[in-house]
């Protein structure tokens, strides 16, 4: 059953990648100041460090019944167990989002990887705000939220004093997103024939 | 004396409820809820804002018969009922009475946390090293090889001492005193009541009835005498022995220490966080929502 | 409708949402132990209550805090207090007092897999029957049950509104799915929000009487302090407070406590209905597990199936007559639960129709899914 209103991402990684950090920005962004439905949730386990971490966002312009995701549209792995686990439930034509320096197996060619941790590392100077520069990619690549709007929503939830560097990491992930050319990628031949029937 | 006790039987018992009362002839907690009437009596406490608590059991019953705002609670937790009632009206003046086996068995987490914790709260345990109405079973407080309904061939257990586990667990003041001193005993609660932060009160009381009768300790006139052979003050027994202590009520004041209160400390932070919120509340646009982000 | 140009959306957690409710309701006390999944309420609780004149307080464990509750609750203040499966088992011995003593309060119970430590961290419907049941003797209470943030403020405004007007406690369940979801949504303006507080007495203090009958059944309530002098106590007492063993007092004051829920059935007895009309197939479901359900009965229709969703806020006193009046209406009702069948047996109880009742319980500490279901309504 297709669920064309809603839009759903999957955040995943292990804990204390801040997963659930961009999760919550993401469904601030499109809820708290783009107006639309949210609904955020996450699974976790009793550890606060370690582990699979995984965090979910459903974007609707109506009001939302089942809160978690039913089928992924956008699923991004912040490492290769996180891909391995999650990946089952992406659309055919979801779109897949990997930290490429982590993640080295891709289970579909429909797949976006951009080293987010290193480009953290580097360019920011600190592993800590790759979630940052990740969320950037989905913010992008999704189109589910204004860009200015996340930022407002990230400056809303990060610790004072931690503005700045949050801030330049979510765009030098919206930069690195720009030079993805979507329409490139291959489609699923599974959605094409869901379109047909 | 006699006057005084007019004065409390006139203006502090309840006259609407039925008496007698539930306690057995020559019963210690008479003579602690007389001391404790003059005390407040002797205070000069509006009625309407003393709070009289109690937890389950014989002294249990002595808030029905006080006209103050009374409750008589749930065994051993009358100190989280107090605590409550405190902290919601700071103005309240809360006095909490207990036996030995509410306060220390199945309350005794509670009293250890409301002598730490510092609250204005008194409490008067009242330790007739039994638990009295339900049938004379060992408490916390029965010493070693008593006898008692549970404990038939001599008590294997040893007793808390209640005033020196109130002193540990850092209630700002800490006295005893025994049935058999009703003016030494009423001189002890006015200190605790007008004392500022949690202070205990412990009374050694008797059940001839349960705990006397099966131990040999005679009715409640020998066993009150007892108490006044068995009591040395705090100052004689700074200088004896603990062999020479042994089976000996130490009594008067244990512990009187100034520290903050934490019902007085809580309303600071409050007036604290409210300055600080309304002036955020201010450079905010009106909205209403913002409050509840976090 | 709303105008979304003019409401502003906020991002909320249930848990959060509930402590907005509570204070929107007044709700002026709290007294909490830490425990996952509820804490982030005591968390919460503990900045903003201070900042509103309120008191909290964290105690020793959740007696304490039960007994903290209904302390202040009789001092005058609107007090509430947050757990979870261990800790609402701990709460019951105070509930009852609550219970006889006609003292409003409201326990939030974020249910988690059990029994015993269970599952701490996984969403359960398991102490659905302990809310009604799990302090001993027969009492009155109230159980609501929260499916949604919007939910969580809205219906702990209510738990305090019933609680202030009955003199009872109630308990608001919720659950780890529901506690740790955020959603966007838009609180009600304080002037809109209805808010009720306890009928206090206006006759002169001899004449008061804090337990005696009214036409509502229920007593005004003075506060500590307020120059009412009187006793509260927890055996069962006459109407001016004091212990009775009078045979009639007893029968009459255990009576007048219950009925005085039951007059109120139909302010108490909430319900939600979504495409009941003509529904020939019926979901009854509560908590989170009715929003698994509102999409499994969206997508049986699209698949043509006549289906409806019966969400039970209430869950206590069970709503007989609106899922009676449902159950003669349908052929079959699907019961999913994230239990053993809790509420499914209240339904069967009541069931007098030849409607068929389909139980579908999961106790793995996972959400029910909408398709698990949409399974029995496209096969039954």
């Amino acid at each position: 059953m297709k669920n064309e209103e809603r839009y759903e991402i999957r955040f995943s990684g292990s804990g204390g990648q801040g997963i659930i950090t961009a999760a919550v920005v993401m469904a601030d962004g499109a809820g708290g100041f783009d107006n639309k439905h949210v609904c955020q949730t996450q699974s976790y386990g009793p550890e606060a460090r370690g582990g699979k971490s995984k965090a979910e966002v459903v974007i609707s312009n109506s009001p939302i019944d089942y809160p978690k995701a039913l089928s992924v549209d956008l699923l991004l792995a912040m490492n290769q167990a996180a891909c391995d686990a999650y990946f089952f439930d992406l659309k055919p034509d979801g779109l897949l989002i990997v930290d490429g320096g982590l993640v080295q197996q891709l289970p579909t060619s429909r797949s976006v990887s951009i080293p987010f941790t290193k480009i953290a590392k580097e360019v920011i100077g600190r592993e800590l705000v790759a979630n940052m520069v990740a969320l950037g990619a989905v913010g992008f690549l999704s189109g589910q939220v204004a860009l200015g709007s996340l930022e407002q929503a990230l400056l809303s939830r990060v610790p004072k004093g931690t503005e700045n560097m949050n801030s330049d990491a979510l765009h030098a992930g919206i930069e690195e997103a720009k030079k993805i050319d979507l329409d490139a990628l291959p489609r699923s031949v599974l959605a094409e024939w869901d379109d047909e029937l | 004396m006699l006057e005084r006790a007019e004065i409390v039987r006139k203006e502090y018992l309840r006259h609407d409820k039925k008496f007698p009362h539930v306690w057995c002839p020559g019963c210690g907690n008479g003579i602690v809820m007389g001391a404790l009437l003059r005390a407040v009596n002797g205070l000069g406490l509006d009625k309407d804002e003393v709070v009289l608590a109690s937890g389950i059991g014989c002294s249990g019953r002595m808030p029905t018969y006080i006209d103050f705002n009374t409750i008589h609670t749930t065994h051993g937790r009358a100190l989280t009922f107090s605590t409550g009632i405190k902290l919601a009206n700071p103005d309240l003046t809360v006095l909490t009475v207990m036996g030995d086996g509410d306060a220390t068995a199945i309350g005794g987490n509670h009293f250890i946390h409301a002598a730490r914790r510092n609250i204005n709260l008194t409490a008067i345990i009242v330790n007739n090293a039994t638990y009295g109405m339900t049938g004379g079973q060992y408490s916390p407080a029965t010493p070693y090889g008593s006898k008692s309904t549970t404990s038939v061939y001599g008590h294997v257990e040893h007793a808390f001492n209640i005033a020196e586990l109130a002193v540990a667990a850092g209630a700002s003041f800490v006295a005893r005193s025994t049935v058999y001193h009703a003016t030494h005993l009423e001189q002890m609660i006015t200190k605790a009541i007008q004392k500022r932060g949690f202070s205990v009160m412990e009374v050694i009381s008797n059940c001839h009835v349960q705990h006397g009768r099966r131990n040999k300790l005679g009715g409640a006139v020998q066993m009150i005498n007892g108490f006044k052979d068995q009591s040395v003050t705090v100052k004689k027994a700074e200088g004896m022995s603990p062999e020479e202590l042994e089976g000996k009520i130490t009594i008067g004041v244990l512990a009187d220490v100034d520290k903050p209160i934490s019902t007085e400390e809580y309303l600071r932070i409050a007036g604290e966080a409210k300055e600080k919120a309304d002036k955020v509340t201010k450079a905010k646009e009106k909205n209403g929502i913002k409050r509840y982000e976090e | 409708m709303e105008n979304p140009e003019k409401q502003k959306k906020v991002l909320l957690q249930g848990n959060e949402a509930i402590v907005a409710g509570a204070l929107a309701a007044g709700c002026r006390f709290f007294a909490g132990y830490p425990i996952t999944p509820a804490s982030e309420i005591s968390e919460l609780l503990s900045v903003r209550l201070p900042e509103l004149g309120g008191t909290f307080i964290q105690m020793e464990d959740e007696i304490a805090s039960m007994g903290a509750v209904v302390g202040a609750s009789l001092a005058g203040t609107k007090s509430m207090t947050a757990t979870s499966g261990p800790g609402f088992s701990l709460i019951q011995e105070n509930l009852g007092y609550a219970c006889i003593t006609e003292t409003p309060c409201v326990i939030v119970d974020v249910m988690r897999g059990g029994p015993s430590t269970g599952l701490a961290t996984n969403p359960s419907q398991g102490d659905v029957q302990m809310a009604r049941w799990g302090t001993h003797g027969d009492h009155p209470i109230i159980v609501l049950a929260v499916s949604s943030v919007a939910d969580c403020f809205s219906i702990t405004v209510k738990a305090f509104n019933l609680s202030e007007k009955y003199r009872t406690p109630v308990i608001l369940l919720s659950d780890e799915v529901v506690a740790h979801t955020r959603e966007s949504v838009v609180l009600p303006e304080d002037e809109q929000i209805r808010v009720f507080d306890r009928v206090r007495p206006d006759v002169p203090p001899e004449w008061y009487k804090p337990y005696a009958d009214n036409n509502r059944g229920v007593p005004d309530m003075a506060s500590f302090g307020d120059g009412y002098r009187h006793h509260v106590t927890g055996l069962v007492h006459d109407e001016k407070g004091y212990p009775t063993q009078d045979p009639q007092e007893i029968d009459q004051f255990l009576r007048r406590i219950h009925s005085k829920i039951s007059k109120g059935f139909n302010e108490i007895q909430v319900v939600k209905t979504f495409l009941m009309e003509d529904a020939e197939i019926f979901v009854i479901a509560y908590g989170s597990v009715a929003r698994s359900a509102l999409r499994a009965v969206r997508d049986a229709r699209k698949a043509g199936i006549k289906a409806g969703l019966l969400q039970l806020v209430t869950l206590f006193p069970f709503p007989r007559k609106s899922v009676d009046t449902y159950l003669r209406q349908c052929r079959v009702a699907v019961v999913p639960e994230m239990n053993l069948g809790q509420m499914g047996r209240e339904v069967s109880r009541v069931n007098q129709s030849d409607c068929r009742i389909v139980k579908h319980n999961k106790i793995d500490g996972q959400l029910i899914t909408p398709d698990e279901i949409l399974k029995h309504l496209t096969t039954v």
